[in-house]
């Protein structure tokens, strides 16, 4: 008789299982604790910063401040809330979806959360620090490396610990989804989701090590003394630029890819269809991946690249809309002649097209190289990229986590207030930065704490301040809905949504297994098939059987804070070499978990197949 | 009847052993010739216009023989790695040129 997986009650012993599990639906739920805390954060530096805004002239924040704002609002909205969210739903979903107990590496899973979570903690450390940091997301050199203070120093290292975090979980979702897919479930039959989040994955390996590496430089240039981005001294600034867009253009496509992938199963399961040209949209989320990585200068047309660099890039840019435009056009078409039901997800979906193709229109102009010259750096950028990555990835989030909020938690979110959110939203949105277009074509430039009054911009950012207020009313909803689900606790069946892939096959919140039997896949959408060729379940590839699971470590948790410790080391051991004593101790306790981890041989558990048999683990 | 598929498949793998073997060691002794190659030329100094694209290709054809003699790339189920391997080549490279064409030149 087993009793590894004997449930411990009260309140501590769910917090310790919750700092030790490897299980990726738990781990989903920590992203989304998380992801949703930075979220709310970056909202509330949005918020200051509009409502500084909001008049000409106006005294709300200072200088230094607003700088500070706008530079972690960037910051922690893609960094710590829009990756880590993207993380929740490829963690929730992702395994389930090509029928795996679990992704490939469990304990590299809960280390990537752990380095994101210290990683981002380390960066919001310096409001309490000192000031934050105030050079722009960007952080463009000489800007950042000649910022005073250690505002920059945090983001050097926050970024550095969240970004190896981030890495690891991409890579282990490669492996996860190469290897670990069930019998019958081909490349060709994967869920859009699990399609969209391998390219993602992809895209992380590639992209990242640019990130990682710039930092490198970046943190040796501020904390030792060295002169990369100091042309005085034989070094070049520009090649901040360029490793930070190599990383950073890919990484705008690392946040949008997994929301097409959902979009695309939402529509399908909401339209009672199948994805209209199921293999183009494979064949157009790759491509992107792939065009993804050759455009990355289009953010640098002012730099002075020169013409020719300035034509290769936009012809390069322009030709993202190819596949994009075959995306679009494939949604519409499976929601045409489709019985659409119009829930919740649906809604954020639908709402999401005209949004998102209007960010990509923004995207084409910018992308035209000599008009760019007019754009770059004002409020039409700014309404550009928010267009995408609100209308694009907050929206998708929104859609996301309704969607597989019955699979995390077993409950539905009430479809009333769902609606009730969306509206705020979605019109607070368009109010907010439609009109930044306009502001930014008559010359306000982005980034300044204050704009004067008699030019004709007091309107439209008032306008854009209302709007922004209306978000954050739509998200207060949100999650007044999430509380009010939450204390309700009705639970629903393991398909309330009547849907078409593995995950909707087994009970919500899953088994912490899983699948009793790995399920045997028997064409695209694989429970659908079942429902109408088959008895509505899916047909077990294997005999019932003993299930090798993993053990809880508190290992990530300790090689996570060993570097957190360390981070501070280095950062302060600027000012007085004795905070190296921190760094030396940080490196420590990292070395020794992962010595600990090395030569402590853990195999794991089985569940054996008589307690499966009595429902082990199963509510 | 068992035994003598058996010994057949032992024999079809000595053989194969064998071949894989001779292959090793012919890629071993090119892999040196061209380090002696490589040498030969900074000693004899020729002009660097010539020596440096030269030991560049016999390093790469060295990194090949390494991956697919000595790491079995050759042998059968290692497509995705190589699309890999060469995806990361490829952004590198495409890295690597970028900033020589447009911000060392």
């Amino acid at each position: 008789m087993s009793t590894a997986y004997a449930q411990k009650n009260g309140f501590f012993a769910g917090l310790w299982d919750y700092l030790t599990t490897v299980d990726h639906k738990k781990i989903a739920i920590l992203y989304l604790i998380a992801g949703g805390f930075f979220f709310l954060v970056g909202g509330i530096e949005a918020m200051l910063i509009r409502i500084q805004l909001i008049q000409p002239d106006n005294e709300f924040v200072s200088a230094g401040l607003y700088n500070q704002l706008l530079t972690m609002h960037g910051t922690t909205m893609i960094f710590l809330a829009a990756m880590p969210l993207i993380f929740t739903l490829m963690n929730i979903a992702v395994p389930l979806q090509i029928g795996a107990r679990d992704v490939a590496f469990p304990f590299l899973n809960s280390l990537g959360f752990w380095l994101f979570f210290f990683g981002g903690v380390l960066l919001n450390c310096s409001w309490f620090m000192g000031g934050a940091p105030d050079a722009g997301w960007t952080a463009y050199a000489p800007l950042s490396t000649t910022s005073p203070g250690h505002g920059v120093d945090f983001y050097v290292m926050g970024l550095q610990i969240s970004g190896a975090g981030t890495l690891i979980g991409g890579i282990n979702f490669l492996v996860t989804i190469i290897n670990m897919r069930a019998p019958g479930m081909t490349y060709m039959r994967m869920p859009l989701f699990t399609w969209s989040s391998l390219v993602t994955s992809v895209l992380i390996l590639f992209a990242f090590p640019a990130l990682t590496v710039g930092l490198f430089l970046m943190m040796f240039d501020r904390l030792f003394g060295a002169n990369f981005f100091d042309p005085s001294m034989g070094g070049n600034h520009v090649i901040w630029e360029h490793l930070f867009w190599i990383f950073g253009h890919p990484e705008v496509y690392i946040l949008v890819l997994p929301l097409f992938g959902l979009f695309s199963d939402i529509i399908s399961t909401f339209s009672k269809k199948r994805l209209f040209g199921y293999s183009a949209m494979v064949f157009a989320t790759v491509l992107i991946g792939f065009l993804g990585f050759m455009v990355w200068a289009h953010h640098m047309f002012t730099t002075g690249l020169g013409p020719v660099a300035n034509s290769i890039f936009a012809i390069a840019t322009m030709a993202i809309a190819v596949p994009t435009g075959i995306k679009i056009f494939n949604w519409l078409f499976t929601m045409w002649g489709g019985s659409i039901r119009m829930t919740v997800p649906m809604l954020w979906t639908v709402a999401f097209i005209p949004s998102f193709t209007l960010g990509g229109f923004g995207g084409v102009m910018l992308a035209a190289a000599a008009a760019d010259y007019q754009y770059h750096d004002t409020y039409f950028v700014v309404a550009h990229f928010h267009y995408v990555i609100v209308g694009g990835v907050v929206f998708g989030l929104f859609a996301g986590l309704t969607y597989w909020w019955p699979k995390m938690f077993g409950t539905m979110l009430n479809e009333k207030m769902g609606k009730l959110a969306f509206w705020p939203f979605f019109f607070g949105f368009h109010l907010t930065f439609f009109i930044q277009h306009f502001l930014g074509l008559m010359g306000m430039p982005r980034r300044y704490w204050k704009f004067q009054p008699d030019q004709g911009l007091e309107i439209g950012n008032l306008v854009s301040t209302l709007g922004a207020f209306l978000m954050a009313i739509g998200t207060i909803i949100f999650l007044i809905n999430v509380v009010i689900t939450t204390i309700k606790g009705e639970k629903v069946s393991g398909d309330p949504w009547d849907a078409r892939t593995l995950e909707w096959s087994i009970p919500s919140p899953p088994p912490f297994y899983n699948f009793t039997q790995t399920p045997l896949v028997r064409g695209l959408d694989a429970l659908w098939v079942e429902k109408r060729h088959g008895n509505g379940k899916m047909t077990p590839a294997e005999p019932l059987g003993d299930i090798h699971m993993p053990n809880n470590s508190f290992i990530p948790f300790m090689m996570s804070l060993g570097l957190f410790i360390a981070g501070f080391g280095f950062i302060y051991q600027v000012d007085n070499s004795s905070y190296l004593i921190l760094a030396v101790l940080g490196m420590a306790i990292t070395l020794l978990s992962m010595f600990v981890r090395s030569v402590k041989d853990d195999l794991g558990y089985h569940i054996h197949k008589e307690d499966l048999e009595k429902g082990a683990g199963s509510e | 009847m068992a035994r003598d598929t058996n010994s057949t498949s032992t024999e079809f793998y000595r053989k194969k052993n064998k071949e894989e073997m001779k292959y090793q060691l012919v890629t071993f002794a090119a892999m040196i010739v061209f380090t002696l190659v490589s040498f030969g030329l900074v000693i004899g100094e020729f002009h660097p216009m010539f020596t440096i694209p030269v030991i560049i290709l016999l390093a790469c054809v060295q990194v090949a023989f390494q991956l697919y003699y000595f790491m079995h790339m050759n042998h059968k189920g290692h497509g995705l790695p190589a699309l890999f391997l060469y995806s990361g080549v490829f952004v590198a490279i495409l890295t690597i040129l970028a900033m020589v064409t447009i911000v060392w030149w």
